[in-house]
């Protein structure tokens, strides 16, 4: 069994963004692109993460699952704004393979039980948004890590795999967009809890933060975003192949960016085998 | 063999996603409908099972629709039935999951719960990943199903159960997680099945697809096919 590396890409209306706990969002391009290339880098799975989803986002989102799902030969994840059974069904339809759920979890914990019975426990994916507290425990957020909850994110972690969850996906808001490392003790208390697969984000800046939150923080997959998303940007904007609507200030002035250190994804899985840690090294053929 | 596009019914029974199977038909060439039509379904050069969630549930869907017999039939056709995931395990004669059920019965064999294991063995149960995919001992892939995939590649699993079929001859691959190495796919005769998800599994899993419309538009005449069934 290998470890799963999985590019997160949030998405906004028909863009991918990307901010710093999950806020400061920048826009970086067209999604549908970032995940083509992922794809042939040998990515092992892809999570699109709305972080806006508004009503007004909704076919877009479904447009851009549509796309991205006829030419991408591996697992898509898709959260944000997924309410009902019915909002499930409409991602699944265009394509999406699992859902990630939250805020509506959260506000209804039947919603998790009511959706894996309906589509399959391995459909759904449950995602925990966790701020640190100063007494060292962690409280779940929703709506992007804006809301309190009073939750306690290990409780509920553990709620969620009674009522049917089928993987975790445990995000450190702390961490998230810092390229700080990943919050390991998070990550090690839930894995070592929960009897399915989680999946460790937020942090990622270097790749030993990677194998860190493998190792000591026992993840069964890890998302990482912003060593990926700027590596890609650079690239294309050096060939003069660049997109309009991006904002791409922030790459001259590299602000903000001095903690994270581009690897593209073949780079980061040749590194982690050579740490002795089992992972596919495939690329891809998009068109093949 | 003629020109005309190999037919592939997708079989919609409200369990999973059948897009992506759609999408990799297509992409190896095949013309795809997802479909519970039995006219359709029998009128099909390749029929797929796909499938993902319980057993039970799969086996009361299937029945209600009518979709039981039409099965069988497909598979004393010459046409080829390609059971994925759960549309695997619903190929065998029963399953022990929540309790005993019976299965279509076209591969004899059981279903099991993969085991979790203990100590430093310990897995998850689902599997869910990408894990490595062997030749069943002393097999060659060579005008298999796995034709053209390289030994050890790696395909994407999700699932809880796995198949035992009681002939060790119709077992193409082994995968190892928890209860030790399991069937991970199987051809007998005109029937093909994995646990894994080949159209989630990048240019291997699409070599799968490819290999599926070569033998559908081959027909029953090709020797090392009788020879297996």
């Amino acid at each position: 069994m290998t470890v799963r590396l999985i590019p997160r890409l949030d998405i906004k209306g028909p863009n991918l963004v990307k901010g710093i706990h999950l806020e400061g969002l920048r826009v970086l391009g067209k999604p549908e692109r970032f995940a083509r290339d992922y794809y042939e880098q040998g990515a092992d799975e892809l999570l699109y993460m709305d972080v806006v989803a508004s009503l007004y986002g909704r076919n877009s989102l479904i447009d851009i699952i549509a796309r991205t799902s006829a030419e991408i030969f591996i697992p898509l994840t898709v959260g944000g704004g997924l309410r009902t059974l019915e909002d499930i069904r409409a991602v699944l339809r265009a394509g999406a393979d699992k859902v990630a759920l939250n805020t509506a979890a959260i506000h209804r914990p039947a919603l998790i039980r009511e959706a894996a019975q309906r589509f399959g426990s391995s459909t759904i994916v449950v995602s925990i948004e966790a701020i640190r507290r100063p007494d060292g425990g962690y409280e779940a957020y929703t709506d992007n890590g804006r809301e309190a909850t009073g939750l306690d994110a290990f409780d509920w972690a553990l709620r969620a795999v009674e009522l049917g969850a089928g993987e975790l996906l445990v995000t450190s808001i702390d961490r998230e967009g810092t390229g700080q490392g990943f919050d390991v003790a998070l990550t090690r208390r839930i894995a070592q809890a929960a009897p399915i697969p989680v999946i460790a984000c937020g942090g990622a800046g270097r790749p030993d933060h990677v194998l860190d939150v493998i190792r000591q923080g026992e993840a069964d997959a890890v998302c990482v975003a912003s060593i990926l998303h700027y590596e890609r940007v650079r690239a294309w904007q050096h060939t003069g192949d660049q997109f309009e609507e991006g904002n791409t200030e922030y790459l001259r002035s590299k602000r903000g960016l001095s903690t994270i250190q581009d690897t593209p994804l073949p780079d980061l899985k040749a590194w982690l085998a050579a740490q002795g840690i089992d992972c596919r090294q495939e690329r891809e053929i998009a068109h093949g | 063999m003629d020109d005309a596009p190999v037919r592939a019914a997708i079989l919609d029974y409200g369990m999973g996603n059948l897009f992506s199977v759609k999408h990799a038909c297509e992409r190896a060439g095949m013309r795809a409908r997802i479909t519970a039509d039995k006219p359709e379904v029998l009128g099909a050069d390749v029929v797929i099972l796909p499938g993902v969630g319980a057993f039970g549930d799969a086996m009361e869907a299937l029945r209600r629709l009518d979709l039981v017999a039409v099965l069988r039939d497909v598979a004393a056709s010459d046409a080829l039935l390609v059971g994925i995931c759960l549309g695997m395990q619903l190929l065998m004669t029963e399953s022990a999951e929540f309790g005993r059920h019976h299965g279509l019965d076209l591969i004899p064999g059981d279903v099991r719960r993969l085991e979790r294991g203990a100590g430093a063995a310990r897995v998850k149960v689902p599997q869910v990943g990408w894990n490595h995919v062997d030749p069943a001992p002393g097999r060659s892939w060579s005008g298999s199903w796995l034709d053209g995939v390289p030994p050890g590649a790696c395909f994407y699993f999700v699932h809880s159960f796995y198949v035992r079929p009681i002939e060790a001859s119709v077992v193409t691959s082994t995968t190892a997680y928890g209860s030790g190495a399991w069937c991970s796919s199987l051809q007998r005769g005109r029937i093909l099945a994995c646990q894994f998800h080949p159209e989630r599994s990048g240019r291997h899993g699409l070599q799968l697809y490819r290999n599926v419309a070569r033998l559908a538009g081959c027909g029953t005449t090709r020797p090392w096919l009788k020879a297996q069934g």
